[in-house]
């Protein structure tokens, strides 16, 4: 069962963090993707650039409207995933305690399952 | 370079064989099923042009030993005079016999208990199935990087049990043929669940999963629920073209063309039952067939025998109690005792934590509901079955259910 681990990020709670938790996360991480990749259970990890640089499209009337900065205005963004297959919905929840933000006050990973896949795999 | 259809099915019969006599002369598991894998490739380049050897079972055993004893020189050079002197006796020289027991040896350590249900499937496509990496990560839809991970992982955690290549222990051999059934029964699943056309390779994962219980089936011939199982597949596989539209949508059981249905499956399938039923103890695959043995004797959705799919679903409700059992036998007392009677089995269900929000009650729930006319109640009901499933396909079909009832009226 394919599943994505989202990593929703605040970015207040990122900038109070001491520069000894920043690192103790980064080391977490990497310590995660080596599980996960020698369990086999890894697809494909991505984080994503600060929502101040996206752009949002819109279509009306056949005219592309372009406006900058995120869809919605909130507190909490998406920072990355983790795409995963594993045995079980239990399984993922279990390895999205593993993600060192699940740790973090005002932090929290959401398990949700794929539904359909298309494209190249080894991407 | 390509070989024709017979010589691939020989060396996919060849492929386990010769891997179960390496393991049993050299042991190390890993290194071997590397070999053999090697060797199966270079067969596949070589035999179309040097022809199929007379003996393709000793050259691939002679071939895959000279590369598995190359691999470990070249890891530790000083004991390449011990290996040299091993080399000299070769296992190739075994009878049939070995050769058959060999695969389901293969087949129980593939299925060691060690190892996750995911790691299993993977293991037993590879070193029994003889499939590549590629083509395992192909059918199950991750990278090649991924299932290679998982493979290697899995080969380590039965070396790190210290399993042996041996026939299971007595007391467990319930178990271990129990994890291979059901190893091979996920297979066939993986293969029959997919979602629409578009991923064809997908089917080849139930054949590939019919295959192995055959040979199974030949190894255990008076066992009743390996030959339950072989025929549970065969009369799944049997609608297997009538069960979705070209475009991939979904096709309910009442609502299929029964003249596509393939009769010489079924055919196959009922003797197999026949025989077996009459003189092994009942069990969960048998029971299974059964009931899809029932199904395919109406030659129209209405003369189904609804009182026996009942009796048999009870039956199964007490071996092997399960939810989802409970639900499918609500749907066939529907049948003999109407729409009411099948709500109230439902309402025992809402109570177990197994089933609190499971789109399959929903979607249960929906039908009894339409079949007594409740509409409104049936369309909403549909609707959140389509929101509780993880699959496009049932997605789609469930949607179109609830659409059909749109309005509260009748269909």
């Amino acid at each position: 069962m394919k599943f994505l681990l989202i990593m929703n990020v605040n970015p207040a709670v990122l900038d109070a963090l001491t520069e000894d938790e920043r690192n103790a996360i980064g080391t977490g991480h990497g310590a995660f993707m080596d599980t996960i990749t020698k369990s086999g259970e890894l697809i494909i990890t991505q984080a994503l650039a600060d929502p101040s640089q996206s752009a949002v499209v819109r279509v009306r009337g056949g005219q592309s409207v372009v406006t900058d900065g995120p869809y919605l205005e909130a507190k909490e963004y998406v920072g990355g995933f983790y795409l995963i297959d594993c045995e079980s919905k239990e399984r993922a929840i279990e390895l999205a305690a593993l993600i060192p933000d699940a740790s973090i006050d005002g932090l929290g990973i959401e398990v949700r399952q794929i539904m359909f896949s298309a494209g190249p795999l080894d991407v | 370079m390509t070989i024709d259809s017979a010589t691939e099915s020989l060396l996919r019969d060849l492929t386990p064989q010769v891997l179960g006599a390496l393991v049993r002369r050299y042991g190390q598991f890993e290194e071997c099923e590397d070999a053999v894998q090697e060797t199966v490739v270079a067969a596949t380049l070589a035999w179309p042009t040097s022809g199929t050897p007379a003996n393709p079972r000793g050259w691939l055993i002679t071939v895959a030993s000279r590369r598995l004893i190359d691999q470990i020189r070249s890891d530790h050079a000083r004991k390449a005079r011990e290996m040299t002197v091993a080399l000299e006796e070769l296992p190739s020289a075994e009878g049939e016999a070995a050769a058959a027991d060999d695969t389901l040896i293969l087949l129980y350590l593939c299925c060691h208990p060690a190892l996750t249900p995911a790691s299993q499937t993977a293991l037993t496509l590879r070193a029994v199935g003889g499939l590549t990496t590629a083509e395992i990560a192909h059918a199950f839809l991750v990278p090649e990087g991924t299932m290679a991970a998982r493979i290697s992982r899995a080969k380590q955690s039965i070396k790190a049990a210290g399993s042996q290549f041996r026939m299971p222990a007595p007391e467990e051999l319930d178990d271990r043929l129990s994890a291979v059934l059901h190893t091979l029964y996920l297979i066939f699943n993986e293969g029959y669940t997919a979602s629409s056309g578009e991923n064809l390779n997908r089917a080849e994962l139930t054949h590939e999963a019919i295959r192995l219980t055959r040979v199974v089936h030949r190894q255990l011939p008076n066992d009743g629920e390996v030959a339950g199982l072989l025929a549970l597949m065969l009369l799944t596989d049997s609608r297997r073209t009538a069960r979705t539209t070209t475009s991939g949508d979904l096709i309910p059981l009442a609502e299929q063309d029964r003249t596509r249905w393939d009769r010489t499956l079924i055919d196959e399938a009922n003797s197999l039952l026949v025989g077996t039923m009459a003189r092994s103890p009942l069990g969960p695959y048998q029971l299974q067939a059964a009931i899809a043995a029932t199904h395919a004797d109406a030659q129209r959705a209405e003369e189904t025998n609804w009182q026996q799919v009942h009796v048999l679903y009870k039956l199964l409700e007490r071996i092997a109690p399960n939810p989802m059992v409970t639900l499918n036998r609500a749907v066939a007392l529907a049948q003999t005792s109407g729409p009411e009677a099948a709500l109230e089995v439902l309402t025992d269900l809402d109570a177990d934590p197994r089933m609190k929000n499971h789109h399959r009650l929903h979607a249960v729930r929906a039908y009894l509901l339409e079949m007594s006319g409740d509409m409104p109640a049936a369309r909403e009901q549909y609707m959140l079955a389509a929101r509780g499933t993880a699959s496009m396909t049932e997605r789609r079909y469930l949607e179109s259910r609830a659409s059909q009832l749109a309005g509260g009226g009748a269909r």
